[in-house]
């Protein structure tokens, strides 16, 4: 009994030590490590270009985690990690850093399919946010509640409208909150009678894009400076970045890194 | 090696001892983290403002949580009402009707019911549940009554077995001097078997309730979240643990801790109904 005890407690021992010896292990000198985290809409995106990168540069390892636009923020400031992921513009107190504009991503004010509207003023939509317009007969429709649905406090997208549809207005407390673009997007394409918003590289057939001031949202309205809600997706440095960091933001900004981009929905700098 | 076995006893007994109380020292570690993260925007922002606040917009610098409270208070009545009656029965039927064959089949299948996790019951209830009330009853289908039936049904195991053994441990001699007087099994079950049984059956509610306020996964897919305090059942609400697990991921600074502080809030109303449960089984059992 005792020995088998005596036994284990060697054995997780050894675990432990074994477990906590690999990162430096796998950190060898020859290897070049990018850590990047930050906003939970371009994550994704990221980690593809990433993919892509480390195909050519075997030598790279690149580092890709979530945790949110001000966290990411938060942690370049704090020198934690070596690019922060943001898909809003920076605010006060956070200036001082280093943007790079990888691309624009519109968001698309969605409606289900069954929704015979197709066009709202950017006015009608704050109004709805805001919790003065409730049913759906003020619009032209039928007299039925709208199901608004909205992001959780604290998400890039939702400080994003608040900014460019709300403009100062608060979004109404009685409004359904949902915490990801996905849920957003599954409640609209379920709910006949939702309106919320979502990344417009989400759009697809079980969600209804709505026309915003006359202007349809698409790559190329977003392109010409027709379309308003746009926000840029945003790499922030502390200070100039390393060597190896500045070859990866090259790659992302060259034809191949946009051409990535562009193949996901999102808005780049090249046709 | 140890050879005196007197020695060899004490040992086995001590590290026992040690790996027992570490669970104790897990709630303690626990407790000790939450309050230390959530207290001090309490000092900050005032006890008041927090637990009796209704705006919560913690990047604008209001935490209110009341609304919350009151929602989770909802639902877990609202769970009560329909898994109550529904449990309690089938104790009773299980207790006193049922044959052992019979048994032998129900009881791991609630047992089932117990393990299946929190996101299925959550995912058919998006499925199910809120299509089936936006379509026959009205409103968005993400309600109250939504999120009370889904955890009417998770707390269905816990109040069905803990007052099935408080039935269970009803002596059987109060049956039999019961139908000596002539009751039939009905009278009996009712006008004997279950005032006796009062505590623990008291009990399995309030464990269920705390088994519904803790609920997390499952409410977040369908209770709609909205920040007001419901004024109908068909209103969409937001729980404690709801707010919680939707703002985590995004939350730094105060926003955080304001996080933290509806953990505390959580953490006492959960600590008061266990105390309540565990009293009530103490005093009559």
């Amino acid at each position: 009994m005792v020995r088998k005890l005596g036994i284990i407690v060697v054995a997780l021992a050894t675990l432990i030590i074994s477990c906590s010896n690999k990162p430096a292990a796998r950190a060898k000198k020859d290897k070049h490590t990018i850590t990047i985290a930050g906003s939970t809409s371009v994550m994704p995106f990221t980690e593809k270009l990433a993919e892509h990168f480390m195909i050519d540069h075997r030598k790279f390892v690149i580092d890709v985690q979530g945790g949110g636009s001000t966290a990411g923020i938060q942690a370049c400031l704090n020198n934690t990690v070596d690019i922060g992921m943001s898909s809003r513009e920076l605010k006060e107190g956070e200036k001082m850093l280093n943007t790079i504009t990888i691309c624009y991503d519109g968001i698309a004010i969605v409606v289900h399919p069954k929704n015979p509207l197709k066009a709202l003023t950017m006015q009608q939509v704050s109004r709805i946010f805001n919790g003065e317009i409730k049913n759906w007969d003020e619009l032209g429709w039928i007299k039925r509640k709208i199901d608004a649905v909205t992001r959780e406090e604290g998400s890039g997208t939702r400080s994003s409208f608040e900014e460019l549809v709300m403009k100062g207005r608060g979004i109404d407390d009685g409004i359904m909150v949902q915490d990801s673009n996905g849920s957003v997007k599954e409640v609209v394409a379920t709910d006949p009678y939702a309106i919320g918003y979502i990344s417009l590289g989400l759009v697809d057939e079980r969600v209804k894009a709505m026309t915003i001031d006359g202007v349809i949202p698409s790559i190329r309205s977003i392109k010409t400076g027709k379309y308003k809600i746009v926000r840029p997706f945003l790499y922030v440095t502390n200070g100039e970045l390393d060597e190896d960091g500045k070859q990866f933001v090259k790659f992302v900004l060259s034809k191949d890194g946009q051409g990535i981009l562009k193949k996901e929905g999102l808005v780049g700098f090249y046709d | 090696m140890i050879k005196n076995p007197v020695k060899k006893e004490q040992l086995v007994k001590w590290v026992l001892v040690t790996f027992a109380l570490s669970s104790l020292l897990f709630l303690f570690l626990i407790f000790i983290f939450i309050l230390f993260e959530g207290l001090p925007l309490f000092h900050k922002i005032g006890l008041k403002n927090i637990i009796l606040g209704f705006k919560w917009a913690p990047t604008k610098g209001s935490f209110g949580i009341f609304p919350m409270i009151v929602s989770s208070f909802l639902v877990t009545f609202g769970a009560l009402i329909i898994g109550a009656p529904m449990g309690l029965s089938c104790a009773i039927y299980l207790a006193e009707y049922s044959g052992k064959r019979l048994k032998m089949f129900l009881k791991p299948a609630l047992e089932l019911l117990a393990g299946i996790p929190s996101v299925v019951y959550g995912f058919l209830g998006v499925v199910y549940i809120v299509p089936i009330i936006r379509d026959y009853i009205g409103g968005s289908g993400f309600s109250l009554l939504a999120t009370s039936i889904i955890l009417g049904i998770m707390i269905l195991p816990t109040v069905i077995s803990i007052s099935f053994d408080a039935l269970m441990s009803v002596p059987k001699t109060y049956r039999e001097g019961s139908f000596a007087m002539g009751a039939t099994k009905w009278q009996t079950i009712h006008k004997v078997v279950i005032p006796a049984a009062k505590s623990g059956i008291l009990a399995s509610f309030i464990l269920g309730m705390g088994r519904a306020i803790g609920e997390t996964m499952a409410v977040i897919m369908i209770a709609g979240n909205a920040l007001r305090i419901p004024s109908s059942i068909l209103d969409p609400l937001r729980t404690l643990t709801g707010n919680i697990a939707l703002e985590l991921a995004y939350a730094t600074g105060d926003h955080r801790l304001g996080l933290f502080s509806t953990g505390i809030v959580l953490l006492v109303i959960i600590m008061i109904l266990n105390y309540i449960a565990n009293f009530g089984i103490k005093r009559k059992m």
